[in-house]
């Protein structure tokens, strides 16, 4: 992997998400890192918020419609493709924005990986990282079709190996208000989901959405479980600088 | 903020429960990613095909069940239609009542249409004898309980509890060895097929252009139901219909892999019709019920793809909230993302809307779909709808979130009042708390990153 020349450096723009915004600003800032790594000039627009998901899957569309308004005014009118370390808010934008507005085409919204290894065409992450991780495939990543790009991705780190666990496919649990208005079966299907991983021997949880982390994080610390939970961003920055 | 009846009951299912339900269905869900890998080169358009086939069916059901009641006429099926569930009970309480006398046995073969009806009721309130022959629908019906599963009823038992209630009814010696209950059940059951004057089944395929009713099963007891007996009544739900025979290999195999996990059931049964002159056995009338029951109504309207489904209970099998709080939660005779989606959709978005919301919205109900039913997408639109009749009330007046996300001043205000925020009492961060530690700024905040590194550009 080289960096593109700064001629035709690809722009994107970033959409931070609410989560990275409020509480995990590193996971931005691994994000950037990233993209710039690959070869890409990020732009940020100070001025987004949120791309209007919570209230979308709460039902309330009209105060969906509103938010969604004004992230596509911030992120989708100037025509860059919009990369997000999450692909949750990637998959609002792409397939729920059509579902809010009638008639809008799919926008161009991307997953971080998905950006990097089907835009860009980067399969492969130079750098090293001995660390032996569970990836915790985001269910959002269905709705976009990401199958297992994200950890090949992340696998093809030298030294990372990648730990397989039972029931891969089930869900974190965490489905945004869900946690809260269903909180004892989010919990209860999250807590199976940590057994499975527990199970494999992996001691860090990776995932390429923040939603699903701060789940499962929460629920390592309320049962002091000996598990770690990182954005797979941040792992693919500290394989650079490794 | 009242809760949903998921919560609700999952709040209080035990956890033997859960248990039972989660490895039966991991079980179905390996061993249905493992079949179609082997049935079909290209289990992905296969299921493209079917949904296709379906699609079909239902910009055509009017002319495909007018063909469909032309053939079973022609090959002596005598076919009903029956608009709601009502009626149906109606139909069949009266063909049982013109061909069999009081107190008569009936053997049924597992249904869940006749579940939707609540057929069982009905018989018995009409002095009937209904015996379910499925040997997991048996013990739902000895424990006067309910399916929890629509492949697998019992899935939310143990053998225990079905020695348990074996040793209640006296069909042998206390057991909890899994062939010795099945053939205390075989022995019991045979002499209900003996006596039986008219066997009960549902249908899984009809075919419109022979007139053909197609039957699945594992345990022989559709076989034995649909022909020991004089009278054969079907009742199928009229989106059930398959256009042509040679359509039957594609969905078969689609059933058999996506329910069980199986190539093929055990048995698959064609019937053409009752017994011919020249033959030895067979029912003397075959009688089929088309239901309606507000299908037509779907139809018309915006969760249609729901008529796609055929039944496997993959989504079901593959679903954490069904997993976790198990197949009652839904208090509905359809469970999982199927029922969270056809429960409102034919009985109204006022009484069922609230199912809709019982979902972490994972899509792995998508993902496993036999017929590709759009089930996340229907969710979140039967939320829409919920939401704007007043079904559903939200702990969070999303049109103050809304105002407080138009604007950048007021996002990064309300960004800054998070951590005081946290503190208030609030329904959402009770739901939270109550299992997990709340989140908190982590390392380094990125507005500021980027303003220390990226400065003056926006």
């Amino acid at each position: 992997m080289s960096s593109a020349p700064t001629a035709t450096r690809p722009k994107v723009r970033l959409m931070l998400t609410c989560l990275c915004d409020a509480f995990f600003g590193e996971v931005g800032i691994a994000t950037v890192k990233v993209l710039e790594h690959a070869g890409c000039e990020v732009i940020f627009d100070k001025d987004q918020t949120c791309c209007g998901q919570p209230p979308f899957n709460a039902g309330d569309w009209e105060a969906a419609r509103t938010v969604a308004t004004y992230a596509k005014e911030r992120l989708l009118t100037s025509g860059e493709p919009v990369v997000t370390p999450s692909g949750s808010c990637a998959a609002m934008m792409r397939e729920g924005y059509p579902m809010l507005f009638e008639g809008m085409d799919h926008p161009h919204a991307f997953e971080l990986g998905e950006y990097i290894v089907r835009e860009l065409g980067i399969e492969t992450w130079k750098g090293k990282l001995n660390k032996k991780v569970a990836f915790h495939r985001a269910c959002h990543g269905r709705g976009l079709g990401l199958g297992d790009l994200q950890e090949r991705l992340l696998g093809s780190i030298d030294g990372l190996e990648l730990v397989p666990f039972a029931q891969f496919e089930q869900c974190c649990g965490f489905g945004g208000a869900f946690s809260a208005t269903f909180g004892a079966t989010s919990a209860g299907i999250g807590m199976e989901k940590l057994h499975n991983i527990a199970e494999s021997g992996a001691t860090v949880i990776a995932s390429g959405d923040m939603g699903c982390l701060m789940q499962l994080g929460g629920l390592i610390k309320r049962h002091k479980l000996p598990l770690e939970t990182v954005h797979y961003a941040q792992l693919l920055a500290e394989a650079i600088s490794a | 903020m009242k809760k949903g009846r998921v919560e609700v009951f999952a709040r209080q299912v035990p956890q033997g429960t859960t248990d039972s339900v989660r490895s039966a269905t991991a079980h179905y869900t390996i061993a249905r990613r493992n079949t179609l890998d082997r049935t079909f080169e290209d289990a992905e358009s296969t299921r493209t095909k079917a949904a296709a086939i379906k699609d079909y069916v239902l910009d055509n059901l009017g002319t495909l069940l007018e063909q469909l009641e032309a053939q079973c006429t022609a090959n002596g099926i005598q076919v009903h239609w029956a608009k709601d569930a009502a009626e149906a009970n109606q139909i069949i309480v009266g063909i049982c009542k013109d061909t069999a006398p009081d107190g008569a046995t009936i053997v049924k073969a597992k249904s869940m249409a006749t579940e939707e009806i609540h057929l069982n009721h009905h018989l018995e309130e009409a002095g009937f004898h209904p015996v379910e022959t499925d040997l997991g629908e048996y013990v739902v019906q000895i424990d006067h309980d309910t399916p929890s599963h629509i492949v697998a009823p019992i899935i939310h038992k143990n053998r225990i509890q079905i020695a348990k209630s074996f040793e209640r009814e006296g069909l042998g010696p206390y057991s909890e060895i899994p062939e010795e209950l099945a053939m205390q059940a075989r022995k019991k059951l045979r002499a209900d097929f003996m006596k039986a004057d008219i066997g009960i089944s549902g249908v899984n395929f009809a075919v419109a252009e022979t007139g053909r009713i197609v039957l699945n099963e594992n345990e022989g007891n559709n076989r034995l139901s649909t022909t020991a007996p004089r009278i054969h009544i079907a009742l199928m739900g009229i989106e059930k219909i398959l256009p042509r025979e040679a359509d039957l290999p594609i969905f078969l195999r689609l059933l058999s892999s996506s329910a069980t996990g199986q190539v093929l059931v055990s048995y698959i049964h064609m019937i053409s019709g009752p017994r011919r002159a020249d033959e030895m056995d067979g029912p003397e009338q075959v009688h089929l019920v088309l239901l309606d029951n507000n299908r037509s109504g779907v139809l018309n309207g915006p969760y249609r793809e729901i008529l796609r489904c055929i039944r496997c209970g993959a989504c079901l099998n593959v679903c954490p909230v069904y997993r976790q709080a198990t197949g009652h939660a839904y208090g509905h005779v359809y469970s999982g993302p199927l029922g969270a989606v056809l429960g409102p959709a034919l009985e109204g978005v006022e009484r069922l809307g609230d199912l809709a919301k019982a979902s972490s919205l994972c899509g792995a109900c998508e993902e496993v779909c036999p017929v590709k039913i759009p089930i996340p997408k229907m969710l979140l639109q039967l939320r829409d709808e919920a939401y704007r009749k007043g079904v559903i009330k939200e702990p969070i007046p999303w049109g103050t979130y809304a105002f407080g996300a138009t604007s950048a001043g007021r996002w990064r205000t309300g960004l800054k009042l998070l951590p005081m925020a946290s503190h208030l009492p609030h329904p959402m961060k009770w739901g939270w708390s109550e299992f997990r530690e709340p989140p908190e700024k982590e390392g380094k905040d990125f507005r500021k990153w980027w303003d220390e590194t990226h400065g003056t550009k926006t």
